[in-house]
């Protein structure tokens, strides 16, 4: 369906960075008008009486922001392909009989459009009192509450009592299966922003609308419930939503029930990502990372410990890196065909459940590792519990993630090496924002403090997990020099990796080793020497967001490009995990990029840089993991395995 | 219902014509010649909406693409239509001629009919017919002769929703998504099935256009009026006494009609369907043609019996089942029309609320996105306007308090 992108007769729709129209809008070609006003690629409208220039084919709504006339939105999305169902944005093009959707009208005519007519103006108020008429909720129950589209535009046009009544009765129930996402569809207002994420963004194709007419509602195949369907948990559909009719399943009550049980112990590990967004849901511009900040907010809310999941980052860099060169050298030197590569990254579970349901036959290429939330679960509740001569069974462990499938990843039936369920809760960023606010704390305002021993503060290289290529950067920075012997950054100008970063969907990089170095002792009992590596080149790819993983998912099996990869690094959510789907809403591909420039900048004023310098690190390997990376402890609690689940079943 | 023995007359569509010799008559004019005639014949599209056919060709004749196609939209789903029905059973020659010489005016190679999902049972003899226009080359390549003029039609069967009728919702259903209307602009012309230039047309704008070809614009255009050329079919139902379909000019009345169809008694007509207007007996000079009382055909006819109440509320929980569910206005607005004749039926209202609810059709007239949501509110703003009296003066009445 591609093949109309390119039409040649045409200049097709404006597609999105990442997000891709579904073949009804990608077919959607512009034929070049010859109109006296078409003038090298641009037209002119007139927008409230005022002339203006715009590229053909920018849409009604595109052209009003580019000239600071405001639409209101409601099913529109920058990431999302156009569905012009709300209607909320309609305005009026001289000449038309009816009122046009700015959202989805393209122009390729020198149209008069007006944006605030009375019948314009009563329209959109009729559209907002018909969805208030439907709404069944009340805000001050809402997690969206002073966070919602609706509400928003209910405040915008003065709604000031209900015109055409308020439902009494739900109409729906709760869909709480799943252990990420909550559906509440009394709040739903049909405009398919999931629909859109779910099928066009993601490709995963979980949600769609369901009957017609008044009982049109958006479920699931034959309706069931979402833990018993393909859902992959990646909860972008919930950033997206414009309502509270999805959102993330929330533990806020346990956990504060843990915090003030004196018997409890409760310790929290904090992913890279949340600490780059949170500032957001205080009202901080996107773009500023409160680390130091939200140690201390996180310590006042009653958190016993503090722990930096960066820490184990760096883990997985050793142990996952490790796996790397133990497959390449059986694949390569061993000739070992029971070994398959390219190795895949596995900590987004997003991403692992997206392969167990559509690609099982790969299951072998994941990267046994697991994800650095749950390498520390397992090593709180052993390691660190001995160490601290606590019970493991008193201790509570919060995992603070920018993701709502680590909420389903802590409970997996896998996730119990330590004898214990490893991470008892997954908070996303949003839940924790709310519990800072409930314990009368502005973030902004704290004072900063370090992470706690006994695994402190971390490297930038486990800190740039959060974004697109970073987990391929952190593996670069230690796979180089352990191999090559060489500092890398006398290979990559201040240790930046360049070619790994950036939002492109699926980036592609080829690193010639040219000399090789001696075998660090952390690895002689893993390989003899790097001679075999010597000229070789190491092909490597990166992919956000499952539609690009399905492409190059589709490519390694047609025997393309990518098969030919060694380490390809999936993450689940478009910009990694500092988009995830536990962060701040809105997201957009503006709000991303300055959420990873905070991460990047972070990590460019750290002294320790590679996962492999990390003292706390090689400590560990020391005191515990005796037997080294991959080696038998490390084995134990720090690798897992997967499930082969099928396209059809949860 | 109408008799299937009895030949038909009427003036276009129901006199004689023979197979093919449109179709051969059409091969050995120029295209530019074919879309001229037919701009000059001033035929409009059947299917209710009537766009200028015309237009509608040559803006896919205009088209760039190595591949176009011919949609036949046989769905008549519009509550009282069955004429396209009897097209296909009875003149299935003129419809099939119809899409060849539409083929050959555009360059289609493709031809589909979306049939509607109830008439199952015209889909093996559809099938057959097609079969013997194979055989005696009137499809396939090298049609009678022409070089390179390769066309073939298929006949798809609908899923039976009201709404597949809408073009765009039509080709989404053809594709095999959810029926639910496209955006506009872009149009089917330029972006239709497979993202291609495609015409769809109403069974019976494609069953005229043999006869245009063969006795020419001049001829045509003298019948109906002067904005409405030609004839058209109706589908009479209701309280008369010979219902059925009927070909009569454009711009006859409806006290013609309702004379014709030996109707007595009449109170309301509604004109075009459950998504037409309702007039009253004042109205009955009405002339039925585009510029007037417009219709796609169907005519439903209320004698003194009728609760007009009734008759609205029918057709407000069409609408309610049958909107797509997709956009705001007419998924939601239809629910509230539908509340608000529910309330006059109890007497449960205000003139007030009354008037919103008018206020809100209005606004489902503009900001709908299909023509179904746009065109839903007709029957309740006209039913409620032309029979205020009957309505608001019920024996349970409303309470008039404002
Ligand atoms: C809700 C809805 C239902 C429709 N149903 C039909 C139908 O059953 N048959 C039809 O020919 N046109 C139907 N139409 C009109 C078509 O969208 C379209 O205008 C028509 O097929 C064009 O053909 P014409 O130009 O030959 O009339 C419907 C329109 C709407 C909005
Ligand atoms: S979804 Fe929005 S409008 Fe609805 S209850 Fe929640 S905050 Fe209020
Ligand atoms: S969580 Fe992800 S996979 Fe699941 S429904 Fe939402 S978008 Fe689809
Ligand atoms: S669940 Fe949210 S995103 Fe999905 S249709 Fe409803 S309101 Fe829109
Ligand atoms: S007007 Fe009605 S039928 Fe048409 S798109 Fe909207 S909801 Fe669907
Ligand atoms: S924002 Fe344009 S129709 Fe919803």
């Amino acid at each position: 369906m591609k093949k109309y992108l390119t039409g040649k007769m045409g200049v097709p729709m404006k597609t999105k960075e990442i997000s891709r129209a579904p073949v009804s809008q990608q077919a959607h070609v512009i034929q070049k008008p010859e109109h006296p006003e078409y003038i090298g690629g641009s037209i002119t409208v007139e927008i409230n009486e005022k002339k203006v220039s715009v590229p053909l084919g920018t849409t009604i709504l595109e052209a009003c922001r580019q000239n600071q006339v405001y639409v209101p939105t409601l099913c529109h999305h920058d990431d999302l392909c156009v569905a012009g169902v709300c209607r909320i944005c309609v305005v009026d093009v001289e000449g038309m009989r009816t009122l046009q959707a700015a959202c989805a009208f393209p122009i390729t005519a020198p149209i008069k459009i007006r944006t605030s007519t009375p019948m314009v103006r009563k329209a959109r108020k009729h559209i907002i009192d018909l969805l208030l008429s439907e709404h069944y909720g009340e805000c001050y129950s809402c997690f969206r509450n002073n966070n919602c589209e609706l509400q928003a535009l209910a405040k915008e046009y003065g709604v000031d009592h209900y015109n055409f009544g308020h439902v009494e009765k739900q109409r729906y129930e709760i869909d709480s299966s799943s252990y990420s996402v909550v559906r509440d569809m009394d709040k739903c207002i049909l405009c398919k922003r999931c629909v859109r994420t779910c099928i066009d963004l993601q490709e995963v194709g979980v949600l769609e609308a369901i009957d017609r007419g008044y009982k049109t509602h958006i479920g699931t195949f034959g309706d069931k419930p979402l833990a018993e369907v393909i859902c992959i948990n990646c909860g972008q559909c919930i950033n997206r939503c414009p309502t509270g009719a999805l959102r993330a399943n929330d533990p806020r009550d346990e956990i504060w029930e843990a915090i003030d049980n004196p018997q409890k112990h409760v310790v929290v590990q904090t992913a890279p990502s949340p600490r780059a967004a949170i500032g957001e849901e205080f009202g901080i511009e996107p773009g500023h990372s409160f680390t130091g900040e939200m140690n201390t907010a996180l310590r006042r809310i009653g958190f016993d410990r503090v722990f930096d999941t960066n820490f184990t980052a760096d883990l997985t860099i050793m142990e996952e890196g490790t796996e790397l060169l133990i497959r390449l050298y059986k694949a390569l030197v061993k000739k070992d065909t029971s070994v398959v590569i390219p190795q895949f990254t596995s900590c987004s579970p997003g991403w692992v459940k997206y392969l167990e349901h559509f690609y099982p036959e790969f299951i072998p290429n994941l990267s046994s590792a697991k994800s650095p939330q749950q390498m520390f679960g397992a090593l709180i509740k052993t390691y660190y519990a001995k160490k601290h001569n606590i019970d493991p069974s008193n201790i509570v462990s919060v995992a603070v993630m920018p993701c709502s499938a680590k909420k389903f990843e802590c409970n997996r039936p896998e996730m119990t090496s330590s004898g214990f369920k490893d991470v008892d809760y997954g908070l996303t960023t949003r839940e924790l924002a709310q519990m800072i606010k409930e314990a009368g704390i502005y973030l902004p305002e704290m004072p900063k403090s370090h992470f706690d021993d006994p695994f402190g503060d971390a490297s930038g290289a486990g800190l740039i997990f959060g974004a697109t290529g970073g987990v391929m950067e952190a593996a670069l920075r230690t796979v180089i020099e352990l191999v090559t012997g060489e500092k890398v950054e006398n290979v990559f100008d201040n240790m930046n990796i360049m070619p790994v970063r950036g939002f492109e969907g699926i980036k592609y990089a080829e690193l010639p080793i040219t000399k090789v170095g001696p075998i660090p002792k952390l690895l002689v009992h893993v390989v003899p020497n790097w001679d075999w590596l010597k000229g070789a080149t190491l092909k490597i790819a990166v992919a956000h967001g499952t539609a690009n993983a399905k492409r190059v998912m589709d490519s390694i099996k047609a025997g393309g490009k990518f098969s030919l990869c060694h380490f390809i690094e999936f993450m689940a959510c478009p910009g990694g995990c500092i988009g995830g789907g536990g962060q701040p809403i809105p997201t957009s591909a503006e709000i991303r990029r300055k959420r990873a420039q905070a991460i990047y900048a972070e990590d460019a004023a750290l002294d320790v840089r590679k996962s492999h310098e990390n003292t706390h690190v090689l400590k560990l390997y020391e005191e515990f993991l005796t037997y080294g990376p991959c080696g038998h402890t490390a084995h134990k609690l720090l690798h897992t395995h997967y499930t082969k689940r099928g396209k059809f079943i949860s | 219902m109408e008799t299937k023995t009895k030949k038909r007359t009427g003036p276009v569509i129901f006199s004689g014509y023979e197979r093919g010799t449109a179709i051969e008559k059409a091969l050995n004019i120029n295209r530019e010649d074919i879309l001229l005639e037919i701009r000059e014949s001033k035929l409009r599209g059947r299917g209710g909406a009537g766009f200028p056919t015309s237009t509608k060709w040559m803006l896919t004749a205009a088209a760039l693409s190595d591949e176009k196609f011919i949609i036949c939209n046989a769905d008549e789903g519009e509550p009282g239509t069955f004429k396209d029905r009897v097209l296909l059973i009875e003149y299935p020659e003129l419809v099939f001629d119809g899409m060849v010489i539409a083929a050959h005016t555009i360059g289609a190679q493709k031809g589909i009919i979306y049939l509607r999902g109830e008439y199952e049972y015209l889909l093996k003899p559809l099938q057959e017919y097609l079969e013997g226009m194979r055989k005696d080359n009137f499809l396939g390549k090298d049609i009678l002769g022409k070089k390179g003029f390769y066309f073939d039609i298929t006949v798809f069967l609908g899923s039976g929703a009201y709404v597949c009728g809408e073009e765009t919702a039509l080709i989404e259903s053809l594709e095999g998504q959810r029926g639910e209307a496209r955006n506009r602009p872009p149009y089917p012309v330029n972006t239709g099935y497979m993202g291609k230039p495609t015409i769809v047309n109403n069974v019976e704008t494609l069953a005229s256009i043999p006869h245009i070809i063969i006795k020419g614009s001049e001829w045509y255009k003298k019948l109906g009026t002067g904005k409405s050329s030609g004839s058209k079919l109706f589908s009479v139902s209701g309280d008369c006494d010979k219902p059925g379909v009927y070909e009569l000019p454009w711009g006859t009345k409806i006290s013609e009609l309702l004379e014709l169809v030996s109707a007595k008694n009449t109170k309301a007509v509604q004109v075009g369907g459950a998504s037409g207007f309702c007039y009253n007996k004042t109205q009955f000079d009405k002339a039925l043609a585009y510029e007037d009382a417009a219709t796609g055909g169907s005519i439903m006819i209320f004698n003194e019996s009728r609760d007009m109440l009734r008759v609205l509320n029918n057709f407000m929980e069409f609408f309610v089942d049958e909107s797509c569910g997709q956009c705001t206005p007419c998924r939601i607005g239809n629910v509230k029309l539908l509340e608000g004749v529910k309330m006059i039926q109890k007497g449960d209202y205000t003139f007030a609320y009354i008037n919103k609810l008018k206020e809100l059709g209005k606004s489902m007239q503009v900001a709908s996105k299909c023509g179904l949501g746009q065109s839903s509110p007709n029957a309740f703003l006209s039913i409620l306007e032309n029979f205020n009296e009957e309505i608001f003066n019920r024996e349970n009445g409303g309470t008039n308090e404002n």
